[in-house]
């Protein structure tokens, strides 16, 4: 089990998250062609080491976060709150 | 008869006896007794059945590793298998029972595997059953069941377990695992420095090594005097649990516990029996301490022979003397530790050392206590058949082993040297080294994890090392989280007059000696040359296929002997041959305390609407959806389902009636950005819908299959009450706020999960408008001002008042229909008003069974047709979709696979013949080819009243273009049943829908 340290509620459980995918995913324009759709929705890679990864607060804030951890040792070296106006607003404030 | 109490000493309280049972005899032992020091001082010797020959097991510990005298307690619902016998303490009551043996461990008609025993090698079972005839695994599945009725261990109870479990959550600074030296100087350490600490040990004395009598003297007072020091000074410093064992440690500073609270109990009261323990350490001390291990020799297995520190234990601790002559077999000088314990008490004591070079000083004291010290021997092989009654013992010679003494005793005690318990850290991946100093795998370095090991543990084998080494962890822990310079804590220590000589099997060459090395599970010494012999050079392979290490001792005593004889075989050191990996947990950890509280009507939430009592005042009956309970039907006398259902369709179709749809998630989208941001999540166009009416919609995932649909209310020009379906209901929340907060974070909308504020009805049928007129003053239901798709809010006039509704003329019944929505606490209210005019009206409140069979009569879909694999165009919806904007899965749904022209595609089906009964599920064929995968599936079926038939929706092949109007066959291969259908629109009640709109 891992913690994750949420800007919101602080340090909590992972059992309090839940994981939402690849955050390194860029997502094209919805008139991109299908081969930009097909890269962002089926292609991922499986990174050993350093990864970027949602998570989403379920029973917390809700909020959505992106978490830097180290898949093989968890890890965690940064995590930020996805939306960026609401990250550049959190960071300001601490 | 071995085994006997001694007259004074021990922690035993000899004042409380306490009364228990083995194999239904009664005996007595006293307070602090485990049922392995009982029975020991009751003489008993075999307690115990070998998996694999039934060869008689006895106490080979004194603790987590034992391997032989594995035990049942308690019988009936409370029964309890595989209890380790030396580490379950008695308690006034307690039935104990010997296992994998009958009629009794003692007598055991099972032994026959025994005298078969050469032919049963490594993987003799499944090199001699699987495909004896090339027929592959049916061969091996019937002999398996004979060969599970031979083998094996307890049994658990069938019957559901009386007691009840906790779980519990837990904060501190510094944990420290482990009561010995080193962790009580740790604790105290911690503790001192203002730390939060939290002490817990898997045994209900604390101490550690010290109740073994491995030590004398700890920091110039006696050891029993600094263990009581000690523990008085942590009172009010901190927790300390005893009867707790730290099973598993997780990242970040995570570690599992597991509390025996009521097993010791004779009256456990309410308390419940075990307490899962989750807690989060800024540090972690891990002071786990070491066990010893054995080296294998002839008929090792025998009652009698057990490692040398146990036999000490039994003595110290429990004032158990195990025999009246004990031969001590070592290859290391703890075993003069033993040695004198147990000459201490009488006992005559031999030592046969197989170093040529003995301990000086610990040499003379033993000779001085009275103890035979035999130089260059060791034990070659016991004898004395169903207990130990002497031991043949001979030269050591290195690989030689001669033949060349023989001494009766009763005891063999063994001293191969000893391993640091590091399960912990193993836990986390860390792997530990191969150290020639301390001839044991240590971990030296925990990498980045919040962890550190101190005393016996880390290799600090000395008292002395153990001590300066938890005190030096317990500060650092304290100075790590302080922000403090940190200090590296000392080197591991062994503190030997003499190095220990590596000893793993004692062989003689010319003789077939029959060596354990896994008790338990029957792994003998050539088991392992043989597996090595047919391939096996991974210790991961070798583990597995030999079963070495897989009994419920996880391999704690046997696991180095095997490595080290493996990395023989294959001429590898052992650092290269490497170890196992431990996992989580280190010793077993009840299912009920894994659950705790979570069982029953507390294993998941359940979610009533909010009319649940005008439904139960009507008798209800209820079915479960998800979380929910959804109002399944209202019987009417006897009535079952079906008729109940039938008779409340038809009433909807002449009447009306009154459906609860509360469970539909509803979320607002409110914002400048909403009508776009709608336009981008549906299929369809959101972006011209005007105030005051609903529009259907159809949501895609991103990959172009159907997600959910529902109908969204604009209610201003910046706020839109969106439905859901009722399984969808969190995911298409979680959905959006995903885009939003991610992929669209400019867009201006802001979402809110209301599923729980509004409840609502739907009335549909005939004198549906009639029935809401008359309680709705204020609003106007007419064609006029309220056409199909209207959206009107206002008020009801009910018996708690005039309370604020909306609605919209939206039909999934295909009546005339609306559904209302009020406030979660006026919904009973609601109900209450509309009920008397439904009733008037001849119409019922009907429930989820007859809305299945009005909406399959309309062709209407669900999550039976939306099952995560059709498309828009797969379910009759493909021309809802807008070609002037782009959506989400829009372009994915391009894909040539997801536009085949013979993708199943949604139809309805009615039997040929007239009273004809199809299952949903069925496979439907081309008549006369009722084979392979066919041309689709029946999703949906219902008993239509509107149709007088069994009907159903499905999914063909090529769909209404290639087969309407033909007839095809759905298959139902479970029941050998086919049925002709005959393939129609899915609409198949008033295609037109002018009901619906008239």
């Amino acid at each position: 089990m891992i913690r994750i340290n949420c800007p919101f509620c602080g340090v909590r459980d992972q059992t309090e998250f839940t994981y939402e995918g690849d955050a390194t995913v860029d997502y094209p324009p919805l008139d991109a062609s299908e081969e930009e759709w097909f890269d962002a929705v089926f292609l991922r890679d499986n990174p050993r080491g350093v990864h970027r990864e949602y998570w989403r607060h379920t029973y917390g804030c809700g909020a959505l976060l992106v978490v830097t951890r180290n898949t093989l040792t968890h890890e965690i070296l940064d995590v930020k709150l996805a939306h960026p106006g609401m990250a550049k607003v959190v960071e300001g404030a601490s | 008869m071995s085994g006997y109490r001694l007259p004074s000493g021990g922690y035993v309280d000899r004042s409380k006896n306490v009364s228990f049972t083995w194999d239904q005899t009664r005996h007595i032992g006293h307070a602090g007794d485990t049922v392995a020091s009982a029975l020991m001082a009751h003489g008993e010797r075999i307690l115990g059945r070998s998996f694999k020959y039934h060869r008689p097991r006895g106490i080979m510990s004194a603790g987590v590793e034992e391997s032989g005298a594995v035990v049942s307690l308690w019988s009936g619902p409370r029964r309890v298998a595989n209890v380790k016998a030396t580490t379950a303490e008695i308690v006034d009551g307690l039935e104990v029972f010997g296992q994998n043996a009958w009629p009794s461990v003692r007598r055991d008609f099972g032994a026959v595997n025994n005298m078969l025993g050469r032919f049963f090698g490594a993987g003799f079972y499944y090199k001699t059953f699987f495909g004896i005839t090339g027929r592959g695994t049916w061969e091996w599945m019937q002999f398996e069941k004979v060969i599970r009725q031979a083998a094996g261990m307890g049994r658990a109870s069938d019957q559901p377990d009386p007691d009840h479990y906790e779980i519990v959550h837990d904060h501190c600074d510094v944990l420290v695992v482990g009561s010995g030296p080193a962790g009580l100087s740790a604790v105290e350490a911690a503790a001192d420095a203002g730390m939060d600490v939290i002490l817990v040990e898997q045994d209900f004395e604390l101490g550690g090594s010290i109740l073994s009598g491995m030590t004398t003297e700890i920091e110039g007072k006696p050891a029993e005097e600094w263990r009581t020091s000690k523990i008085s000074g942590l009172d009010g410093k901190g927790r300390i649990w005893t009867r707790t064992t730290a099973f598993g440690l997780y990242d970040h500073g995570v570690m599992g516990l597991l509390e025996r609270v009521t097993d010791h109990l004779a009256k456990p009261g309410d308390l419940p029996r075990e307490r899962m323990r989750i807690v989060r350490a800024q540090r972690i001390i891990l002071a786990t301490g070491a066990v010893e291990r054995p080296f294998a020799f002839g008929n090792n297995d025998t009652p009698g022979v057990m490692l040398a520190s146990a036999a000490a234990t039994y003595v110290n601790r429990f004032a158990v003397a195990p025999g009246k002559r004990v031969v001590l077999g070592t290859n290391n000088d703890s075993a003069y530790h033993a040695a004198m314990t147990l000459a201490g008490v009488g006992i005559d004591t031999t030592i046969l050392d197989s170093r040529e070079l003995l301990p000086g000083a610990a040499a003379e004291a033993a000779r001085a206590a009275g103890i035979h010290v035999r130089a260059g021997c060791v034990p070659i092989e016991a004898k004395g058949g169903r207990s130990v009654t002497a031991v043949e013992i001979g030269r050591h010679q290195g690989d030689k082993n001669i033949a060349e003494d023989r001494i009766e005793c009763d005891i063999i005690g063994i001293s191969g040297g000893w391993t640091p318990v590091m399960h912990l850290i193993s836990h986390k991946g860390i792997r530990p080294a191969w150290s020639d100093d301390l001839s044991a795998f240590v971990v030296t370095d925990p990498g980045a994890e919040p962890v550190a090991l101190a005393g016996a543990a880390a290799g600090h084998f000395t008292t002395d090392s153990a001590v300066k080494a938890g005190r030096a962890a317990g500060s650092d822990a304290a100075k790590a989280i302080t922000g403090k310079r940190r200090t590296k804590l000392p080197a591991p220590v062994h503190g030997w007059e003499q190095p220990l000589e590596p000893l793993w099997e004692i062989r003689d060459p010319g003789r077939k000696l029959k060596s354990f090395i896994d008790p338990q599970h029957d792994v003998t010494c050539d088991d392992v040359r043989l597996a090595h012999k047919e391939g096996y050079v991974s210790v991961e392979h070798l583990k597995r296929y030999t079963t070495l290490g897989m009994a419920t001792d996880q391999g704690k005593m046997g696991n180095v002997i095997g490595l080290a004889l493996m990395a023989e075989a294959s001429g590898k050191t052992i650092p290269e041959t490497g170890t196992t990996t431990f996992r989580p947990p280190y010793t077993p950890v009840s299912i009920g305390a894994m659950a705790g509280d979570e069982r029953g009507m507390h294993w998941r939430p359940t979610r009533h609407s909010p009319m649940r009592e005008e439904h139960e005042k009507l008798g209800c009956k209820f079915v479960d959806a998800g979380f929910w309970k959804r109002s399944w039907y209202y019987p009417q006398g006897d009535e079952g389902l079906a008729e109940a259902a039938m008779r409340e369709a038809i009433a909807v179709r002449e009447h009306c009636g009154m459906v609860d749809v509360s469970t539909l998630g509803k979320i607002m989208v409110q914002g400048p950005d909403s009508s776009e941001f709608l336009n981008r999540v549906y299929s369809n166009a959101f972006a011209k819908l005007p105030v005051g009416k609903a529009r259907y919609g159809l949501m895609l995932r991103d990959d172009g299959i159907v997600f959910d649909d529902g109908t969204t209310w604009r209610l201003s020009e910046t706020d839109f009450f969106m439905t859901t379906t009722t399984a969808n209901a969190g995911p298409v929340m979680l959905h959006l706020a995903t885009l939003l907060q991610t992929r669209w974070p400019e867009m201006k909308v802001h979402i809110t999960s209301v599923s729980d504020h509004w409840g609502g009805v739907a009335v549909a049928g005939p004198k549906a408008r009639a029935v809401l007129d008359a309680v709705c003053p204020d609003i106007d239901f007419s064609d006029e001002a309220m056409p199909f798709m209207g959206v009107r809010q206002g008020h009801m006039s009910t018996d708690d008042g005039e309370i604020p509704v909306m609605t919209a003329r939206l039909s999934f019944s295909g009546e005339q229909a609306w559904e209302v929505m009020a406030p979660a606490d006026y919904c009973p209210a609601m109900f209450r008003a509309l009920l008397p005019g439904i009733k008037e009206a001849g119409g019922i409140p009907y429930g989820l069974e007859a809305m299945d069979c009005l909406r399959v009569e309309k062709g209407h879909v669900t999550g039976r047709e939306l099952d995560g694999r059709t498309t828009a165009a797969d379910v009759g919806l493909g021309g809802m979709a807008s070609q002037k904007k782009y959506y989400i899965g829009r372009v994915l749904a391009g894909r040539p696979d997801l536009v085949r022209a013979d993708r199943p595609t949604l139809v309805g089906l009615i039997p040929t013949m007239p009273d004809a009964r199809f299952k949903a599920g069925s496979i439907l064929f081309p008549p006369g080819e009722e084979e392979g995968h066919g041309l689709g599936h029946v999703s949906s079926i219902a008993d239509s009243p509107a149709m007088k038939a069994w009907i159903g929706l499905g999914f063909v092949s090529g769909g209404l273009a290639q087969w309407e109007g033909k007839t095809i066959v759905a298959r139902n291969p479970i029941d050998d049943q086919n049925t002709e259908v005959k393939v129609v629109s899915p609409h198949m009640f008033d295609a037109k829908g002018e009901r619906m709109h008239g």
